[in-house]
């Protein structure tokens, strides 16, 4: 075993969208790795699957998409005996017992519509309810018959106390009165109040990673620095990883301690967040960073690049960013593919730049 | 004068832009295979059973012949004897007691044979009311002037039911047309202006349909035309029928009229039309109405079948036309009792004829929809 | 909620009130009086004191008086329970109906709860397994059953019955129960033989509600609640069930009351003509047909006020479930 500390590897993973006009590569050679306790910024514009690989470490690709390819390897860790087995998520029974463990018992998921993703019938207690009842176990302690051993055991929750956990995640959310917003339904809530309600739940079977997919899009600064200090906090106290996907290059630069740039389903570069804030290595990342006037300053949201993103039915041939690219080397980038290839000390990029052909 | 090239230019590319989003819904539909068939039965019927009626039925509406509660002859080309003809022919009847149930009835008697030829001489009609002629799409050719077809039996006073349900069609059909028509004159009048203007007309509008919607609507029907004075000639009947039927419809094409025009009125080209002076009037009858069109058309084709049901059941019960008006709810009257079912079941072919023009408008309705809807894929 | 309650029974107050006035219209509204004509009836039968009879129902019904009052005496008696009489029958219309009421409300309900058990799991599936060999499948036949009105297929049952199968299906009981007094037997042969007529009254209303409960399961399917309750490890049954459904189900209830429940009451009107069922509609029909217009008025109110009934309860239902109501 190289590194106990793994804990998803997303190895080149392709999703593939069959719409009635072709196919959508929405995920095209993808590789992403997170740590435990680490937290992992991904990148890039509107469009280039950031959302899609997320869904796809959840094993939830929509339909008519599907995982044409690729391995997502996720080192599973063993509560008690501290054992770790590994498990392709993308051979899983979508519907399984195994996945369903997973999801939101070990990762949990905050989406980008705050607004609708509460159901509007069910209060945010319930919401909360359901979760930890499936993933939530009390420790049951148990004396065996000839020694005075303890062994663990489990039992699920009951009402009463997941009432009260609903009640601290709120109350660590910070929603004010949490004992009477536990029962307060969707359209009862604030956008905020909700994103917030969003991350209690997913905090609430604290889970060993989140994936948290522009959480804070709906909100306004003080709303957003505050969730962001929640998050920070039960990072601390579970040492759980994050996966944090936003445009916002001020929320990344203060929360992340890695960043993935992803441009057209690929990732193009990824380093420590200073190297890569001040030593970019790809032209892409280069242009995006142009594009904001000051690096960590809060609210400063991606502005575009020149050019047009690619049609995704006819994808350019070589370096897909080649026809936007201002050091486009003819007859090289327009023909090779470039790989992926360490440049400096742990930080890499996929750029021909920095390969020899 | 620069409003007045504001106002046609937007005029302009109003056009160009419902231009093209007819051709796109037209091509839309023709891809539709079940709404293109749909349509087509229509038309067939429509053309034959209002316009040709008369040539295409054997025999007249009203021509009684002697043999009562016949049951339909098969079109046959082999005999009795093997003997294959090329033409079809039909077996003449005969009167027999039928011991069992203890009735007269009519069997075929293979001695006799009548040919079926096409365009025969018959009953002599005017078509459309003013062209005379006397020519019939089919029938039976023989001396012997008791020689009849009768491809779906006869009713209990000899007369040919084929011709019957063909004559009975036009009433039927043209009911829905009309009292469609009349429900989409008053719902979309008042429901454009209840949506316009606001104010009394709407507020008369919204709790008109409202109190309308209330009652259950076949009872409704039933209790309006029952009141339908019985002295009143069968024409007078058949409008005040039709009235009925718009009057208590029109509510729910009203509605939604409103609905649209209150989101179309404040869409840009309206603003614009209105900032540059164009009158109410003109607003309403070039700018919103259009808009509306293609969901009148929707809602109007999958309402059709419900009118036509409504006269027939009405009819059926004996509250609405009455003979000697003949229609498909007039023709149940007679077939759909327990007796007739039992000695004169061929005459629940009014039934699969009513059938298939209720599925073919739903088949077209539901195509049109899909094709004007603007949410589906474009 | 006990705002939104209220408001609802005022409104259908104010309903029944004009409905009332609607069906004393009706009463009134065929060409030449009643009392006229039960006035021959008698003198044709013979009868000497004819006369003094009919003023007796003139003044019992103010017959002579202005419209308003009229429709305040009828109204009145209305509210007593006194409803009239049938001249046809010659019986009390209250009489006449309490036979039949019980059995009307029976039918709608079963029509009421078939199309709701065969709809929902059927439009749900044919969702959730859109574009499939089984949705197909259910969408031809629910188009189908769009275009049979019940009254027609009544035809057609009957037409197989009798001709097909040679028996009549006709009625609610067995002949040994017809007239014998309600016991657990007759319950159950009831219910034995009332599942035709309200499975046929059910076919056009469950074409319908495949269609909708198809479209709005479609749409809350590709919401972001429900992927997210899927995010939150619940098996599929659960995310579909207990969240798609349960949000998808809310608009039916109300087309339930607007859209359904009307044609339930219409169709099961014809149905038991056709099938000549003991129920108000072919009483109705008969009423109609002959102008015995105390009958048919009352009958015509009544429908409106199950109609109404329906409404309330089905308002009430979507209060039940849906938050955004009761909180309001
Ligand atoms: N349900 C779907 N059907 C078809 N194509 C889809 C679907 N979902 C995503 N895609 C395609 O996949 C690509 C990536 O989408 P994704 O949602 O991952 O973008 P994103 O990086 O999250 O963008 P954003 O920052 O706007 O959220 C897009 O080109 C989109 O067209
Ligand atoms: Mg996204």
């Amino acid at each position: 075993m190289e590194d106990g500390n793994k804990f998803i590897e997303v190895r080149d993973l392709h999703v593939e969208f069959d719409v009635r006009a072709g196919i959508i590569k929405a995920v095209d050679g993808m590789w992403l790795e997170i740590n435990r306790g680490q937290t992992v910024g991904v990148i890039g514009e509107s469009g280039c699957g950031k959302s899609v690989t997320a869904r796809a470490i959840m094993n939830m690709v929509p339909k008519p998409g599907k995982i044409s390819g690729g391995e997502i390897l996720y080192h599973r860790k063993n509560k008690d005996t501290g054992e770790v087995t590994t498990i392709d998520i993308t051979k899983l029974d979508p519907d399984g017992e195994v996945i369903r463990q997973i999801r939101g018992g070990e990762i949990g998921m905050i989406f980008q519509e705050p607004m609708s993703s509460l159901t509007p019938v069910y209060t945010a207690g319930t919401h909360i309810y359901e979760a930890v009842s499936l993933h939530r176990l009390v420790p049951v302690k148990k004396v065996g018959d000839q020694m005075v051993e303890t062994i663990m055991t489990y039992r699920k929750v009951t009402k009463q106390e997941a009432r009260e956990i609903a009640i601290d995640m709120l109350r660590r959310v910070g929603i004010p009165k949490p004992d009477q917003r536990v029962d307060s339904y969707p359209h009862q809530l604030s956008g905020g109040q909700r994103q917030r309600v969003m991350i209690a739940i997913a905090l609430s079977c604290e889970p060993e990673m989140l994936i948290a997919d522009e959480p804070t899009t709906a909100l306004d600064v003080s709303i957003e620095a505050q969730i962001l200090d929640v998050m920070r906090e039960l990072q601390h106290s579970v040492n759980m990883a994050i996966m944090f996907i936003t445009h916002n290059l001020g929320v990344i630069a203060e929360m992340a301690e890695e960043i993935v740039v992803m441009y057209m389903g690929k990732q193009v570069e990824r380093a420590k967040v200073v190297d890569l804030f001040y030593d970019p290595k790809h032209p892409y990342t280069q242009a995006l960073l142009r594009s904001i006037p000051k690096i960590g300053k809060r609210g400063e949201r991606l502005a575009t690049i020149e050019g047009m993103v690619p049609d995704p039915f006819h994808l350019p041939t070589g370096c897909v960013f080649h026809p936007r690219c201002p050091m486009f080397m003819p007859g090289k980038c327009d023909r090779i593919v470039p790989t992926n290839k360490e440049v400096a000390s742990n930080h890499w990029a996929s750029c021909l730049l920095y390969e020899e052909v | 004068m620069a409003a007045a090239t504001l106002d046609s230019s937007q005029k302009g590319k109003q056009k160009q832009v419902s231009q093209s989003y007819w051709s796109l819904v037209w091509w839309k539909f023709r891809k539709n295979r079940i709404a293109v068939i749909g349509g087509f039965i229509l038309l067939v019927m429509y053309v034959l059973i209002c316009i040709f009626a008369e040539f295409i039925a054997p025999y007249d509406l009203e021509h009684k012949t002697n043999y009562p509660e016949a049951r339909p002859q098969t079109i046959r080309f082999l005999d009795s004897e093997g003997n294959f003809s090329i033409r079809p022919f039909v077996y003449g009847l005969e009167k027999k007691i039928d011991d069992k149930l203890r009735k007269r009835v009519f069997v075929e008697n293979p001695q006799v044979k009548y040919p079926i030829h096409f365009f025969v001489k018959g009953d002599p009609y005017k078509l459309l009311g003013f062209i005379p002629g006397d020519i019939h799409l089919f029938g039976v050719q023989s001396d012997n002037p008791e020689a009849y077809i009768f491809i779906m039996g006869t009713d209990s006073n000899g007369r040919d039911f084929f011709s019957r349900i063909i004559f009975g069609g036009r009433l039927s059909m043209l009911i829905g047309l009309l009292g469609q028509f009349l429900t989409i004159i008053f719902g979309s009048i008042l429901g454009a202006i209840s949506g316009y203007y606001g104010g009394a007309v709407d507020m008369f509008v919204q709790r008109f349909t409202e109190f309308l919607s209330a009652f259950p609507d076949i009872p409704l029907f039933m209790a309006l035309a029952a009141a339908i004075p019985k002295f009143w000639s069968p024409i007078a009947v058949y409008f005040m029928l039709t009235i009925i039927l718009a009057f208590v419809r029109w509510g729910g094409l009203a509605r939604q009229v409103r609905g649209l025009i209150l989101s179309l009125r404040e869409r840009e080209y309206v603003l614009a039309a209105r900032s540059a002076g164009a009158s109410d009037s003109r607003i309403m009858f070039r700018h919103l109405l259009p808009g509306t069109m293609s969901h009148v058309i929707v809602i109007a084709t999958l309402s059709i079948p419900g009118m036509i049901l409504s006269e027939t059941a009405l009819s059926w019960l004996g509250l609405g036309l009455r003979p000697p008006l003949t229609s498909w709810g007039v023709l149940l009257q007679e077939a759909g009792t327990v007796y007739a079912i039992r000695f004169t079941p061929w005459q629940l072919w009014t039934v699969v004829f009513i059938l298939i023009t209720i599925m073919a408008y739903n088949m077209l309705g539901d195509g049109l929809r899909d094709a004007m809807d603007p949410y589906s894929a474009r | 909620m006990v705002n939104y309650i209220l408001r609802r029974l005022g409104y259908a107050v104010i309903m029944i009130v004009l409905v009332s006035f609607v069906g004393f219209c009706i009463i009134k509204l065929p060409p030449g009086d009643f009392l006229t004509q039960k006035l021959e009836q008698l003198r044709a039968r013979g009868d000497r004191s004819a006369e003094s009879q009919i003023e007796a129902l003139r003044a019992k019904y103010g017959l002579d008086r202005p419209f308003m009052v009229q429709y305040t005496t009828w109204a009145v008696n209305f509210l007593k329970g006194d409803f009239g009489e049938s001249f046809q029958y010659e019986r009390p219309v209250k009489d006449l109906l309490g036979e039949r009421l019980t059995m009307t409300v029976v039918l709608a309900l079963a029509t009421l709860i078939i199309t709701w058990v065969l709809a929902i799991p059927l439009g749900v599936y044919s969702a959730v397994r859109q574009y499939s060999l089984g949705d197909q499948i259910i969408t031809t036949i629910s188009f189908i059953g769009i275009g049979i009105p019940g009254f027609l297929l009544a035809l057609i049952i009957l037409f197989f019955a009798i001709v097909v199968l040679n028996q009549d299906v006709l009625g609610l009981f067995s002949k040994e129960y017809i007239d014998a007094p309600w016991s657990v037997g007759k319950v159950i042969d009831l219910l034995k033989h009332l599942w035709i007529p309200a499975l046929i009254s059910a076919v056009t209303g469950t074409g319908g509600l495949i269609r909708i409960m198809r479209g709005n399961l479609l749409e809350t399917m590709g919401q972001p609640f429900v992927e997210a309750a899927r995010a939150r490890g619940l098996r599929n049954r659960d995310v579909i069930w207990k969240h798609a459904v349960r949000v998808a189900i809310n608009p039916l209830i109300v087309i339930l009351g607007s859209e359904a429940l009307p044609g339930i009451i219409g169709g099961n009107a014809l149905v038991s003509i056709v099938l000549n069922l003991p129920t108000i509609g072919p009483l109705f029909v008969d009423s109609l047909r002959r102008l015995d217009m105390y009958l048919a008025g009352t009958c015509i109110v009544f429908f409106t006020i199950l109609l109404l009934v329906g409404n309330l309860l089905a308002d009430l239902v979507l209060a039940w479930v849906d938050p955004r109501i009761r909180l309001e």
